[in-house]
């Protein structure tokens, strides 16, 4: 629980390092983590949970390989299948909608975060790397025992060694945490953070970044955070998933062949959306172009389009076949 | 091109926007740097005049190893080549030498530290032409 923190955090992917130039000539040197998409997933309350928070997620996850359960908890939410997700603690007020995509200037520069990540494995590591032992003498009677630890308890009295003593083993690949480390630069445009030093974990870890819970508070954070909404990403989202009800083409329209297709296309009409929104002027000029005046209200061309669009079938069995294979063209591109 | 990469042409790009040209110079050539140097608020400029003994890194990490010989001491300075606090590089001469790194002329005093100048090859028709 992170008491003091009243705002969200970001999770965010380790790139690297790299330095930057402060304009007085000092060198800094900053690791760079990028946003990867990061978005609210899901939202914790207090009536359904028990508790609030934020779920946020990054990166791309291929929906194959996401289990179904998880796929469809996306769905709802929205959201892309995420890489990675994970849960910030956040009062009920500072709350941040569903499908938002947090900024990068969510969090302020010269502001103080607390980042953590899973640290590099090391393996198993002795007691001089481990635990920073001197290790032994390098002569005077030492052999072969240089990098070893000392002794690691008393005599038969306790006869034992107590537990936690330190000694070699296995180190790294562990959850940790920097506390007080400083945001030199975001990038808005490119959903980059730019923070001072080293952060833990390998280049391509995933990292939590919050505000810092101990230090001095800075007062004009954005709140709840920084983030665009949700309608804007989501909506090639929700098109892409929803199959299309009809084909839409004009050449589906009874009375319009492949000539008369071509003559709208050159005026700019291709869909059956584009037809219906015709005015009786533009109607004209087409039907001179066709060399069929009046042809449009004869054959109903715009009462057609209109019923195809509220999801009938085309009139004549050539269309309705053409419609058919559209469709499962339209559909198997979709996936 | 990776987003590091593409951040530190960025950084590049930035350093270099008030005008200032990098010149394609080399260990061995004799250089003027005008360093920027700041007491209290005012701000001036000094000229470090010596012999480039190294190049090192590339890109953003560029730097470079100068040395000159001040009040009988020898002294270094090591240069980022992106810092602002260089304003300018000027070559007053380029030199003739077979190693890319310099060191020996550590051990070396008056007329034995000489550099040969270069009057021919690599660099000569442009004195401050852009680096690569």
């Amino acid at each position: 629980m992170h008491g003091t923190v009243d705002r969200t955090g970001i999770l965010a992917k380790k790139l690297g390092m790299t330095r930057v130039f402060t304009d007085e000539g000092a060198v800094v040197p900053v690791t760079v983590l990028a946003l990867e998409g990061c978005q609210v997933v899901a939202q914790k309350t207090q009536d359904r949970d028990g508790y609030t928070a934020l779920q946020l997620g990054s990166g791309v996850a291929k929906p194959k390989r996401v289990s179904k359960a998880e796929r469809e908890r996306f769905a709802k939410a929205k959201v892309a299948p995420k890489m990675k997700w994970v849960e910030f603690r956040v009062p009920g007020e500072n709350m941040i909608e569903v499908g938002a995509s947090m900024s990068a200037d969510h969090f302020v520069t010269g502001q103080k975060v607390d980042v953590s990540g899973i640290s590099i494995g090391k393996g198993f590591a002795g007691a001089m790397k481990r635990h920073n032992f001197s290790g032994l003498r390098a002569t005077h009677g030492v052999s072969i025992s240089h990098r070893s630890h000392g002794s690691t308890g008393q005599c038969q009295d306790p006869g034992k060694v107590f537990t936690g003593k330190k000694m070699a083993g296995h180190m790294g690949a562990v959850r940790v945490t920097t506390q007080n480390v400083e945001i030199v630069r975001t990038d808005v445009e490119d959903g980059l953070i730019l923070i001072r030093g080293a952060v833990p974990g390998s280049k391509g870890a995933w990292i939590e970044i919050r505000d810092a819970v101990k230090g001095v508070k800075v007062d004009d954070l954005p709140m709840p955070g920084k983030f665009s909404a949700a309608a804007a990403p989501k909506k090639p989202e929700a098109k892409a998933k929803v199959a299309p009800a009809f084909a839409d083409a004009v050449i589906l329209v009874d009375g319009i062949g492949p000539k008369g297709e071509e003559v709208l296309a050159a005026a700019g009409v291709t869909t059956l959306t584009q037809l219906v929104a015709l005015s009786a002027e533009q109607i004209a000029e087409l039907e001179e172009k066709i060399g069929k005046p009046g042809i449009f209200a004869k054959e109903e061309w715009v009462a057609q389009a209109k019923e195809m669009i509220g999801g009938a079938e085309p009139r004549a069995q050539v269309d309705k076949d053409l419609a058919a294979k559209m469709l499962k063209e339209a559909s198997s591109e979709k996936e | 091109m990776n987003i590091i990469e593409k951040l530190n042409k960025k950084e590049e790009a930035r350093l270099l926007a008030n005008g200032k040209t990098i010149p394609d110079f080399s260990a061995g050539d004799t250089l003027v740097v005008q360093v920027k140097i700041k007491e209290g608020t005012r701000e001036r400029l000094q000229a470090f005049e010596g012999v480039c003994i190294a190049i090192n890194g590339s890109g953003l990490n560029e730097s470079f190893t100068m040395r000159k010989i001040s009040y009988n001491e020898g002294v270094e300075r090591v240069f980022p080549i992106y810092s602002p606090l260089v304003e300018s590089i000027e070559i007053k001469r380029k030199g003739k030498v077979r190693r890319a790194k310099l060191y020996y002329l550590r051990e070396r005093r008056g007329k034995s530290a000489r550099i040969a100048e270069r009057t021919s090859g690599r660099g000569i028709d442009q004195t401050r032409g852009k680096k690569k």
